[in-house]
């Protein structure tokens, strides 16, 4: 049984300077991981490796079973990986509605056909519908998608991901720049939308962290120390000392 | 083999001149990723002053004001027009200058009128700088200035000797040329304006951050790229022709110089400024064609062939196209340019 | 058991369309002159050129600059087709040419279309220009298909006549050029409601995360770029059986600007933007070349107005106007509109006599120095002339200038209002 996403001794270089040095990572399908790390730690450029935003400079990485590494953005996508991104990345003058729709169309099988209306897309349309139920936004349908607050415009990034209905997600700090309440919501949005997928998160709040993930990935300076369930991770003297602080074993949910 | 050194030399400085555009042209968008469309008008603009100025007050002041002058119509473009569709994008951008090249256009033409008008280079200019002789029996020789009328004609017919010329404007204008790359090197490399430049390049934000005033760089970026084409435009005016056409024959290859060389570099530029301009320059001396070539080694062609408009094309007729051609190869097996490093 | 939908008849679309089949019908009927009727014929054209541009530059967000070259390839091809119907090697009516040069437009695009769009954005803009300086000057050098300085000419009335129309009269080729415009119109507004054509404005909008929704967003631009090679194909296909001459301007850069000026002034987000562009674009060539030398002047000065103001075009101008109409602000606002119209219009006159005095003294200073400007007599050489002239320029500019900031207090102040407004029966 092949893993849903595996990391083979990546590396990845930007001139000289090695961001990625060596990554190991094997995932199960439908399991919920977390990636923590400090800032700089390369856990951002670790999702744009496996995403296909760009390639690494030596190692593998398999979806699935089957290499990705080098391939496009949309190959990637195609094979059934979906990401969503830190700095919002919407299609602004489109409607929410329209946003989902264009998620969903590629794995509707629609392709570049200009022979079919829209409106009449019955499957299309259902799916969109569906999704915006999910995330809440069913009320700003036709609202354009520059129009919406901040955490509706994350919420819409998340409807984009998962619409495609790819089954290995990548969030990349889904909750970024969201109050304590809204953050909670969205944990909640979150952990509704990816039941039975497998889901890789870069998170910075441990709250959001300890409670969501099923398996906590240690970043630092573009390497894994430490991959292992959160319990076992929040005891782990290098990751304390690394990452979390000594005096993580008292604190359960601060930052 | 003079034919060769001469035609070697004209190119060269045709290709320094489409440098000067260019490097303006690169800095202007890589260091605010504005595509200057009206690149080619400033040169135009540069010539026309140089022309107007002297007639004023001779060609050398001429020569050192005209740039500024250019430079300070590029400033205010930018403080007015540019930095008010900078919020919009990069597009809205390109379309301000595009509309500016229509404007220039049509005033170049309501103040000086629509057909070229007489700017001539200064006596020291006139001649040439110098020429080389190819005398049969005593081999390649150079003489500075024009060659005296006995060294060109023998008075033996048997003997022949080709004088060829280079002429003082165009060896100015590298000169020039070459003078200004070496300041613009310098600049960017070694004094601290040029290190604020080199980081706005790619980090605008981060050095306003630091608290350089990046708008007051833009402007002056601008005003700096706008006067080299001005100083380029009063030597080209006055080694080519000024006429109000001229922004139009030099604006199409100055792009395709600057996707060529790739976007953003101005190593890349002056690579590509030279190979275009060399090659043009040698294309146009060429009157050759696949028919005359073919009949020059003996093989027979069929008239069908013989009267292909294709296969009669010489070098010469085809040198206009090359630039263009060269982009399409370029963009089919290298799109990132010569030199690229940024994606455009 | 079956699920009943309610889809209520689109009156508002029905009335839209039928209307603009009515304009299109009744059109020459109305405006009889010569004139009239070349200039309808060649709004039509000129209407299928910018709407085809606009599924680039305003669906896409991909600006080119050598647009030309696929409406005047289309023409090309087109009368040259017309040519071997009339010496009898080809049995296409007449009526189908604008096809052959739609079909011709399509394998340029192909062709052309990929080595195009390989890039995106500014790239992409000087690539098109790039391909159009090629073309332009290939057409200097093979007169064969391009007919060198005099180009090809052609007799539409040719082959065979069917019901009797012959397309000699002008107004029989209106009356073709109309149903063209109406059914690519037809079709191009097809195009916008089809998952490629959304796909386009996703592409628009945010190009990298089309890559992540399982798109290639080259793939989608090279789709786009060939449809609209075909539309404009078959506008260069009406112009060379409109004209019966087609020379190598039709594939020059002053053409291609033409496009991306009138499709931009027109509007590029809203789908008729174009069509009011194309309609310009043929006032402006035909009329206002005739009224002033200086018309590119105005329009280079009137295009960066545009670009810097409302770069949404005449179309954005009228919806913005249209949605505060429909909240009943007009009224607070359109003595501020007059004023500005006024202004304008004092300051364009004086700028316009500065500008006829230049004019004359370069060209026409033999018929001595005055000249007629809009019923007054001026005097090119005398000073009060131009002093009056600047004086009543500066004076529209600074009254425009005071009116133009007070009228932006009050539009943003509407503005607030109909926000108020919307949100007020939102919650109702």
């Amino acid at each position: 049984m092949s893993y849903a996403l595996e990391l083979k001794d990546l590396r990845k270089n930007f001139g000289k300077t090695e961001i990625i040095r060596g990554v190991n990572l094997a995932v199960n399908a439908g399991e919920r991981i977390a990636i923590i790390g400090p800032n700089g730690a390369g856990k951002s450029t670790l999702f744009n490796l496996i995403s296909g935003r760009f390639g690494p400079s030596s190692g593998e990485i398999l979806l699935n079973g089957q290499r990705i590494e080098h391939k496009a953005p949309y190959e990637i996508n195609r094979m059934g990986l979906s990401r969503s991104f830190q700095i919002t990345n919407i299609f602004p003058k489109l409607s929410v509605f329209e946003n989902l729709r264009c998620a969903v169309l590629w794995s509707l099988g629609y392709k570049y056909t200009f022979l079919k209306f829209l409106s009449g897309l019955k499957d299309a349309n259902e799916l969109a519908e569906k999704y915006m139920a999910m995330i809440r936004l069913d009320k700003k349908r036709d609202l354009l998608a520059m129009n919406l607050t901040y955490a509706e415009q994350r919420a819409l990034e998340i409807g984009i991901t998962i619409a495609g209905g790819s089954n290995v997600i990548l969030l990349d700090e889904p909750t970024a720049g969201m109050s304590r309440s809204e953050t909670s919501r969205f944990i909640n949005l979150i952990k509704e939308v990816t039941i039975g997928k497998t889901l890789l998160t870069v998170e910075h709040d441990m709250g959001v962290v300890f409670g969501l993930a099923d398996k906590i990935a240690v970043v630092v300076y573009g390497e894994v120390i430490a991959f292992d369930s959160p319990e076992a991770v929040r005891s782990n003297a290098k990751v304390q000392e690394a990452y979390l602080g000594s005096h993580s074993a008292e604190e359960a949910g601060g930052h | 083999m003079e034919f060769f050194i001469i035609s070697m030399l004209n190119g060269l400085s045709y290709g320094l001149l489409l440098f000067m555009l260019s490097s303006g042209l690169t800095l202007i968008f890589s260091m605010m990723g504005v595509l200057n469309f009206a690149h080619a008008s400033f040169y135009m603009i540069g010539a026309y002053f140089g022309y107007t100025l002297t007639n004023v007050i001779g060609f050398w002041p001429a020569l050192i004001i005209a740039p500024f002058l250019v430079g300070g119509c590029g400033v205010i473009f930018e403080r007015l027009t540019l930095r008010k569709v900078h919020k919009f994008g990069h597009v809205p951008e390109l379309l301000v200058t595009f509309g500016l090249s229509y404007i220039v256009y049509e005033l170049v033409q309501l103040i000086w009128g629509r057909t070229a008008v007489e700017f001539t280079p200064p006596e020291l200019l006139k001649g040439s700088a110098f020429t080389l002789i190819n005398n049969a029996t005593t081999g390649l020789q150079l003489v500075w200035g024009a060659a005296p009328a006995e060294m060109c004609s023998a008075t033996d017919a048997a003997i022949r000797i080709v004088c060829s010329p280079f002429p003082a404007t165009r060896a100015f204008m590298m000169f020039v040329a070459l003078l200004m790359l070496l300041a613009l090197w310098l600049l960017l490399t070694k004094t601290r304006i040029g290190l604020v430049i080199q980081a706005a390049l790619t980090h605008p934000e981060t050095v306003e951050a630091l608290g350089h005033n990046v708008p007051r760089v833009f402007m002056l970026v601008f005003g700096a790229g706008t006067g080299l084409a001005g100083l380029a435009g009063v030597i080209g005016g006055s080694t080519f022709v000024t006429e109000p056409a001229m922004a139009a024959t030099v604006g199409s290859v100055i792009f395709v110089v600057v996707v060529v060389g790739g976007m953003g570099s101005l190593s890349g530029a002056f690579l590509a400024s030279v190979l275009i301009g060399v090659i043009q320059t040698f294309a146009i001396a060429f009157d050759y064609s696949f028919v005359s070539v073919s009949k020059d080694l003996g093989f027979q062609l069929s008239s069908a062939m013989q009267n292909n408009s294709f296969l009669k094309l010489t070098v010469s007729q085809v040198a206009p196209i090359l630039p263009y051609l060269f982009l399409v190869l370029i963009l089919i097996f290298r799109p990132k340019g010569l030199l690229g490093t940024r994606e455009g | 058991m079956k699920t009943y939908q309610f889809k209520p008849y689109n009156v508002g679309r029905w009335l839209i369309w039928s209307l603009f089949a009515i304009v299109l019908i009744f059109a020459p009927l109305i405006f009889t002159s010569n004139l009239s009727g070349t200039m309808l014929a060649q709004m039509g054209i000129a209407i299928i050129a910018c709407l085809s541009y606009n599924i680039l530059l305003g669906q896409g967000g991909m600006l080119s600059f050598g647009h030309a070259v696929y409406t005047g390839l289309g023409s090309f091809v087109a009368i040259h087709a017309l040519n071997s119907i009339t010496a009898g090697t080809s049995q296409i009516p007449v009526s189908l040419l604008p096809l052959v040069g739609g079909f011709a437009g399509i394998g340029f695009a192909v062709l052309l279309g990929y080595v195009t769009t390989k890039k995106s954005g500014t790239p992409f803009a000087m690539i098109t220009l790039g391909v159009a300086e090629l073309v332009f000057a290939m057409s200097l050098m093979f007169s064969e298909f391009f007919g060198g300085e005099a180009g090809i000419s052609g007799n539409r009335v040719a082959g065979q006549t069917i019901w009797g129309i012959t397309y000699g009269p002008q107004i029989q080729i209106y009356y073709l050029i109309a149903i063209y415009t109406f059914i690519c119109v037809a079709l191009m507004y097809a195009f916008t409601q089809t998952p490629l054509g959304r796909i386009l404005n996703a592409v628009r909008d945010n190009p990298e995360r089309v890559e992540f929704i399982g798109y290639n967003t080259q793939r989608v631009r090279y789709f786009a770029f060939i449809i609209a090679g075909f539309f404009a194909g078959i506008s260069g296909g009406l112009g060379a059986l409109n004209f019966e001459i087609v020379t190598s301007e039709v594939v020059g850069a002053g053409r291609s600007g033409g496009y991306l000026l009138f499709t931009f002034l027109g509007g590029a987000t809203f789908f008729f933007g174009p069509i009011i562009g194309g309609i310009l674009m043929v006032l402006a060539f035909v009329l206002l070349s005739e009224l002033t030398k200086a018309w590119l002047l105005y329009l280079g000065l009137l295009f960066l107005f545009m670009v810097m103001y409302a770069p949404g075009g005449i179309a954005s101008l009228i919806m913005m106007n249209l949605r505060v109409a429909a909240f009943g602000k007009l009224k607070q606002i359109w003595v501020s509109y007059l004023g500005l119209f006024v202004t304008a219009f004092v300051a364009l006159i004086g700028a316009g006599a500065m500008i006829e005095m230049v004019y004359h003294l370069q060209l026409n200073s033999a018929l001595g120095d005055n000249l007629k400007f809009m019923g007054i007599v001026l005097n090119a050489k005398g000073v009060d002339s131009w002093f009056g002239s600047a004086f009543v320029m500066l004076t529209g500019l600074g009254l425009f200038e005071a009116i133009r900031r007070h009228f932006l207090i009050e539009w943003g102040d509407i503005q607030i209002e109909i926000e108020k407004e919307i949100k007020r029966r939102e919650a109702a």
